[in-house]
């Protein structure tokens, strides 16, 4: 029976590679941390600036989506976990039906996520565009621009992590990944799956719940 | 259902619970204590999924340290930027 | 005596002789020729910025300054600024030496992602690409630090473009950072523990923690700024609640560890340049592996002393102060003991050590006004002038350029496999170093007496010690032309090396020069301390 398992250069065993791609991803997603780590602090500083204004903002922002988006992202956490023990046990199209649930709940976030701003544009709270409401005026107007980059930014990871997810499926499906043998790679797709829900159960009480 | 399983949906019923209780604090009379309990609910989700859900529980400790490592350094940014802008 | 081939056996076998079509180059995953093409690219962009150094100098040569517009001036200082820390000084040893090197030293046969390393690679050139285009374009008058509102509100000129292409270059440092950090960790040859591991080895390691962790804040901070600018989404702007203090919060707490970013890997350098230099152990081996990560963590506790005079609260100044004060001590402790290490070592003055000696000297010259910044009161009068600048000048290539000088000419014979000649390394490092202290002492005399920085005209009673500056720039331009001369000239005309001519300790030593495509021929099995002085086993034959 053949290895499935290439050795890539420079690797001369199977754990010590899958060890590396480990410690890669979670060296990776450090940066990411970070990346979303610093905007946070920003808006933290901000709401430490100007309590009221911040707190009038988040009054303004669809707090049920936010809530109902942030249920959604866990749930779908959920299936790419079982997915990722699944691949562990072998079964390849439970792997892939676990790693497409979770991708239809993520489509379902953006989807929402456009609804709610759809809604922000009525309620003129979208910068540069459409008919800028009074609560934008001063630090309000500054905090609804940092929820507004901060969730574009997160919904750009989501879109990314969508890609991933459905790669990491096609592949499983397809037999080009063994499984168990490279579960590795749903596991390293699943990392970057569960991190972006981590980020978004950071901004969803940084700004949604700051009304006060 | 196996017991792997059965532990990931629990830690599912738990996000799930903590998200209740953090929308549900947002309207309880907790005053100034909100923006502590929603950032401690946080802190407990993310803990959550980084244990059980990212695996973390399987690793040996560089791993985990260089997981959480980030952790450090956002207090850092904080801390130090929060004693700036808490003292002017 | 007959002249040497073209191209040696021992180059032909080697990395460099595996492949030599443009393809084989630009797609390659070999650790070792990726090393080489940053260095190339490296190379253009230090000259790029030495021009923007040569505008400077020639402006300030009178009083009244002719050569440039006051326009014109803030472009030429932030096009030297830009260029020298982003596209120079951050990737120069780490991705040149360091790619080459760590494989090597810690037993691999490359880095653990060789192809995230050749991307790594193609983003630089990407964003330098973008950068250099929009500084040729008519540039930015920022300065390098972009503060807000004048770049958000108020700056004429490409900034978004050259922001553009700095965060572009930023995902080239994160990547390099985390393939250095997941090679030392899994891929050390057997027997190769952490204690045995070269400081070069040590110092890159920390060095990448920095990378990985602080550049995603420059990103961060970076997109912020492009936000204001372009959307004006007013995140900076203090007329509707923006606190501009915040971005330099941001923006510092990125660009103070990159100051060690930038030197950390040429104290690497140091390490092995004087014991191979003194041909003794390292004095203190753990006490200069554990203040590498020591600089690294404490490094991100100090940007606050960029702001002192910005506003920031004094309770939160006293701090950064202090703490600036304390980042002193681990760095001082190297110097302690690169110091202790020569004392009664068999001390021979090739190049690469002069070079070693040059860092040692002008380092803690710059670190000891360091230290004089650090202080609060001294700090608010000579802030934003030419005291400052001659403080980070000296760390930056007093330091930072002379161990990557050194480390050219430690290991030029390993990575090409050809001698230079030895006289003329020695000629270049005494001009490097008389030409640096004529271009920068003097400016911390300009400083002190109160010349502002970033400033295209100045009051004549400075105009001698601006003429001096100037002139020792011009003793400088010739003296970095030198190397490059002969390092050209080896290639064809120097002799061939062997594996090891200076008889050095280190793994990299014991392959042949320049190394196979796969480094080892059989994965080296390690079971000596580092710096294995005197080296037990038979001297190659030169």
């Amino acid at each position: 029976m053949s290895d499935y398992v290439t050795l890539r250069e420079p690797y001369a065993a199977r754990r010590q590679q899958s060890d590396a791609d480990f410690l890669g991803m979670y060296v990776f997603l450090a940066t990411e941390a970070m990346l979303f780590g610093a905007l946070m602090c920003l808006t933290f500083m901000y709401r430490a600036e100007h309590p009221q204004a911040s707190a009038l903002a988040a009054r303004q922002m669809q707090l049920w989506i936010g809530a109902a988006n942030t249920g959604i992202l866990l749930t779908s956490s959920l299936f790419v976990a079982l997915g990722v023990q699944a691949a562990r046990e072998g079964g390849r199209r439970m792997t892939a039906g676990m790693l497409g649930a979770a991708m239809a709940l993520g489509v379902l976030f953006l989807a929402l996520k456009g609804a709610e701003y759809g809604l922000d544009y009525k309620d003129g709270l979208m910068p540069v565009v459409g008919h800028p409401s009074p609560v934008r005026e001063g630090p309000a107007g500054l905090f609804i621009d940092l929820y507004f980059i901060a969730t574009a930014l997160h919904a750009l990871h989501m879109a990314i992590g969508l890609a991933v997810l459905g790669t990491t499926a096609a592949l499983v499906l397809r037999g080009a990944k063994q499984l168990p043998q490279q579960a590795v790679v749903v596991e390293m797709s699943g990392l970057y799956w569960h991190f972006v829900d981590v980020v978004w159960v950071f901004l969803f009480p940084l700004f949604y719940l700051a009304r006060g | 259902m196996s017991r792997q399983t059965l532990t990931l949906v629990g830690v599912w019923a738990a996000l799930m619970a903590l998200l209740a209780i953090t929308v549900g604090a947002t309207f309880g009379p907790f005053g100034a204590w909100k923006p502590a309990i929603n950032l401690a609910v946080a802190f407990c989700k993310a803990g959550l999924i980084f244990w059980v859900f990212m695996h973390l529980r399987e690793q040996r400790g560089v791993a985990r340290v260089i997981a959480l490592a980030f952790l450090l350094w956002l207090s850092i940014l904080m801390g130090l930027t929060l004693a700036d802008v808490l003292s002017r | 005596m007959n002249a040497p081939p073209l191209q040696t056996r021992e180059e032909r076998v080697s990395y460099l002789g595996a492949g030599h079509s443009l393809r084989s180059w630009l797609l390659t995953t070999d650790h070792k020729r990726i090393a080489i093409l940053y260095l190339v690219a490296i190379t253009i962009f230090f000259a790029i910025a030495a021009v923007g150094a040569a505008l400077i100098r020639l402006q300030l040569m009178s009083p009244a300054g002719e050569i440039l517009s006051h326009e014109g001036y803030n472009r030429a200082f932030t096009l030297h600024g830009v260029v020298m820390v982003w596209f120079f000084l951050i990737p120069s040893i780490p991705n040149t030496f360091g790619n080459f090197l760590i494989p090597l030293m810690i037993g691999a046969k490359d880095l653990a992602f060789p192809r995230l390393n050749l991307a790594s690679w193609y983003i630089f050139v990407i964003g330098g690409i973008v950068t250099l285009y929009a500084l040729i374009a008519g540039g930015v008058d920022t300065g390098w630090t972009f503060y807000t509102p004048l770049s958000t509100m108020f700056a004429n000129g490409h900034v978004l473009a050259v922001i553009t292409g700095i965060t572009i270059a930023g995902f080239s440092s994160i990547l390099t950072g985390l393939n250095f950090i997941v090679t030392v960790h899994k891929l050390r040859a057997p027997g190769m523990t952490w204690g045995r591991l070269p400081l070069f080895v040590w110092s890159h390691y920390a060095t990448s923690v920095i990378l990985v962790l602080a550049t995603p804040v420059l990103a961060m901070t970076l997109v912020l700024l492009g936000a204001e600018r372009a959307l004006h989404l007013g995140v900076f702007d203090p007329t509707i609640g923006g606190d501009p203090l915040l971005f330099q919060h941001l923006f510092w707490f990125y660009s103070h560890p990159a100051v060690y970013i930038m030197i950390l890997p040429a104290m690497g350098v140091v390490s092995e340049l004087v014991t191979a230099g003194a041909r003794k152990r390292v004095f203190g081996y753990w006490f200069v592996a554990c203040a590498s990560l020591a600089i690294a963590g404490v490094g991100f506790l100090v940007w606050g002393h960029h702001m002192f005079v910005s506003g920031q609260s004094p309770y939160a100044g006293a701090i950064f102060s202090f703490l600036s004060l304390a980042v002193a001590v681990p760095s001082a402790v190297k110097v302690y003991n690169w110091t202790a290490t020569l004392y009664k070592g068999e001390v021979v003055l090739d190049p690469p050590l002069l070079y070693g000696m040059a860092f040692v000297g002008l380092f803690t010259i710059g670190g000891l006004s360091g230290l004089m910044l650090a202080l609060l009161a001294i700090d608010e009068h000579v802030h934003d002038t030419y005291f400052v600048v001659a403080h980070f000048h000296y760390i930056m290539v007093g330091g930072a350029v002379s161990g990557f000088l050194g480390a050219a000419h430690f290991w030029w014979p390993k990575i090409t496999g050809r001698m230079y000649p030895l006289v003329w390394g020695r000629i270049s490092a005494g001009l490097i170093f008389l030409g640096f202290n004529l271009t920068f002492f003097p400016q911390y005399l300009l400083g002190y007496l109160g010349m502002p920085r970033r400033y295209p005209t100045y009051p004549p009673q400075f105009q001698a010690l601006n003429v001096l500056s100037s002139a020792g720039a011009s003793v400088l331009f010739v003296a970095y032309v030198l190397p490059l001369a002969y390092f050209t000239w080896s290639l064809r005309n120097g002799r061939a090396a062997g594996p090891n001519p200076w008889d050095a300790s280190g793994l990299e030593w014991t392959t042949p020069s320049p190394p196979p495509k796969h480094n080892f021929d059989e994965t080296p099995v390690v079971d000596r301390p580092a710096y294995d002085y005197p080296l037990t086993r038979a001297a190659p034959d030169e």
